[in-house]
């Protein structure tokens, strides 16, 4: 067999990754006319508010984990770091309650719901990594009490939020990297699916949603 | 609704076959990150962020002497929080469980401590130049165990009257039958306020160190952590972990969490921790699968708030 007849890998994920995400897709330029509320905006602030998280927390990460203690600078960057950290667990929040009433899962959205849902869990660890690593009174009695909730359902056995450099690294690479990838995934379901139509409910002239003929009919019925 | 119906219904919602308007993601994604930074950066101008200094073994044995060597006592004996507290640490007890699951005893002990060869005799044995120290911690290694027993007995219900001396740098005690704790206590009181103490505790199989446990166990057995977090309004009755020191927010995400930590049973129970941390788990692993659990994935339906969000398409239906 010729090696222009051989079928390529690198050639099957392209074609596999295009026909599930086409460009216009994975970066469309329009978006279904309902799509038009301040809950929509929360979502974006949440990845927003990471963004932030993710560049203050490597501007402290390239200065190690003292700078912050002793100069203005980091502590200014510090600061930066525990508010974006507010602003984003606030945002996440008010973006899952949206797409709870939303039922945002419908259409074969399950998944987009889980990563959703499956985000904010792993953030929490995250966080709490990052309070017990701050090398101050916070830390001392942050980790000294959450150790024996921890130890009690035997996660402490190898998660010890005693050990500074344990937690350190938990907090600047393995929980950031699962965030961010659970967050890519999350995106990625969203846009192949796309968003969320609303309820279909009946209206004036028409039952377009008790028919079976789905978001939208209703619309260009009207 | 029957199954059948609900599954039809579901795939209604998959595509949208509605119009669409023009929506300019990356220029919303570039404000919305322009907007949160903004605000970081006016909340870290008006409120900063907290650091208090951390306290130290040092630190707590020169402002509070009595609590220090009353601690030190309760691990020698093993009486302590940590000496009594099982897996991770030691076999003292069998942890925390419900019914039979019990994994902490299961996990066993992967942090060893032993609370009176690390936290008292080993810190003593690495003082030099004191003879008589050295003898004083010879004799109660050399004691029985019951003997040991009657000392540091004697020794922590004398403490309960003990006094600091005016520059804090030694403690009195009633007079009584002691044995050698006095000098082993005054001994460790000394190097603690040196500051030998800390490094002590901290010392392992490498130059590098990184692993706070052992210090940190120490000083949460007695009373220089809680007192400064109860001045701080950080005790677990005040709602503990998720706050942070002075008036910021917190862990405000954790709320549920502490929540349980406040009502009975958890607020009595010798289980608290794995009851919170299983129903946290249930809750955890419900808002997960929020999608296929009946009764909760219908709440969006029953409650239109929906009509709110989406009122714009509604209205251009005339519904």
């Amino acid at each position: 067999m010729s090696a222009s007849e051989e079928r390529s890998w690198t050639a099957a994920v392209r074609e596999r990754a295009v026909a599930t995400l086409p460009p216009d897709k994975l970066l469309p330029d329009k978006q279904p006319s309902y799509v038009a509320s301040w809950i929509y905006v929360f979502g974006v602030l949440s990845l927003s508010s990471l963004a932030v998280i993710i560049l203050s927390g490597t501007i402290l990460a390239l200065k190690g984990p003292g700078w912050w203690h002793f100069t203005g600078i980091g502590h200014f960057f510090n600061s930066i770091h525990l508010w974006s950290v507010e602003l984003f667990f606030f945002v996440m929040v008010i973006h899952l309650w949206g797409k709870y009433f939303m039922a945002a899962w419908r259409g074969g959205r399950k998944a987009v719901w889980i990563t959703g849902a499956v985000t904010f869990l792993v953030a929490i660890p995250c966080a709490l990594t990052g309070y017990v690593s701050q090398q101050n009174f916070d830390a001392q009695w942050i980790s000294t009490q959450a150790k024996d909730a921890m130890n009690a359902a035997g996660i402490g056995s190898f998660f010890n939020l005693l050990n500074f450099g344990q937690m350190y690294s938990y907090h600047i690479l393995l929980l950031p990297a699962a965030v961010v990838a659970i967050v890519i995934g999350h995106i990625l379901l969203v846009r192949k699916h796309g968003v969320v139509p609303p309820f279909t409910v009946p209206t004036s002239t028409s039952q377009a949603g008790r028919d079976g003929a789905g978001p939208g009919a209703a619309e260009s019925a009207s | 609704m029957s199954s059948r119906e609900r599954l039809a219904e579901d795939e209604s919602y998959r595509e949208w076959k509605g119009g669409y308007r023009s929506y300019d993601i990356v220029k919303e994604a570039c404000l919305a990150f322009g907007v949160v930074l903004a605000l970081a950066v006016v909340l870290t101008i008006l409120f900063s962020s907290p650091d208090e200094k951390p306290s130290t073994v040092q630190s707590w044995a020169r402002t509070d002497p009595v609590d220090f060597v009353t601690t030190a006592t309760t691990e020698l004996d093993g009486t302590s929080g940590t000496g009594g507290y099982g897996p991770p640490y030691n076999h003292a007890s069998e942890g925390q469980h419900i019914l039979f699951i019990r994994p902490q005893k299961w996990l066993g002990v992967s942090h060893p401590v032993d609370t009176a060869q690390d936290f008292v005799l080993a810190p003593l044995r690495a003082i030099t130049g004191q003879p008589t120290l050295q003898a004083a911690v010879t004799a109660y290694e050399s004691a029985s165990a019951a003997q040991q027993a009657k000392w540091t007995t004697a020794y922590e219900n004398a403490l309960a009257k003990a006094n600091a001396t005016a520059n804090n740098t030694a403690i009195s005690v009633p007079a009584g039958s002691y044995g050698p704790l006095p000098t082993m206590m005054g001994g460790l009181l000394g190097f603690a306020q040196s500051g030998g103490l800390d490094g002590a505790l901290l010392t392992s199989k490498q130059f590098y160190q990184t692993d706070y446990t052992k210090p940190l166990l120490f000083m949460a057995d007695g009373g220089v952590l809680s007192n400064r977090a109860q001045a701080e309004h950080l005790l677990g009755a005040q709602w503990g972990m998720m706050n942070e020191t002075g008036s910021y927010p917190g862990q405000v995400w954790l709320w549920l969490y502490t929540f349980w930590y406040q009502i009975k049973p958890f607020s009595t129970s010798a289980n608290a921790d794995i009851l919170v941390m299983a129903i946290m788990g249930v809750l955890s692993l419900a808002l997960i699968l929020i999608p296929f659990i009946p009764g909760v994935r219908d709440i969006p339906r029953w409650i239109p708030i929906y009509k709110l969000i989406w009122r714009q398409h509604y209205r251009s239906l005339g519904t």
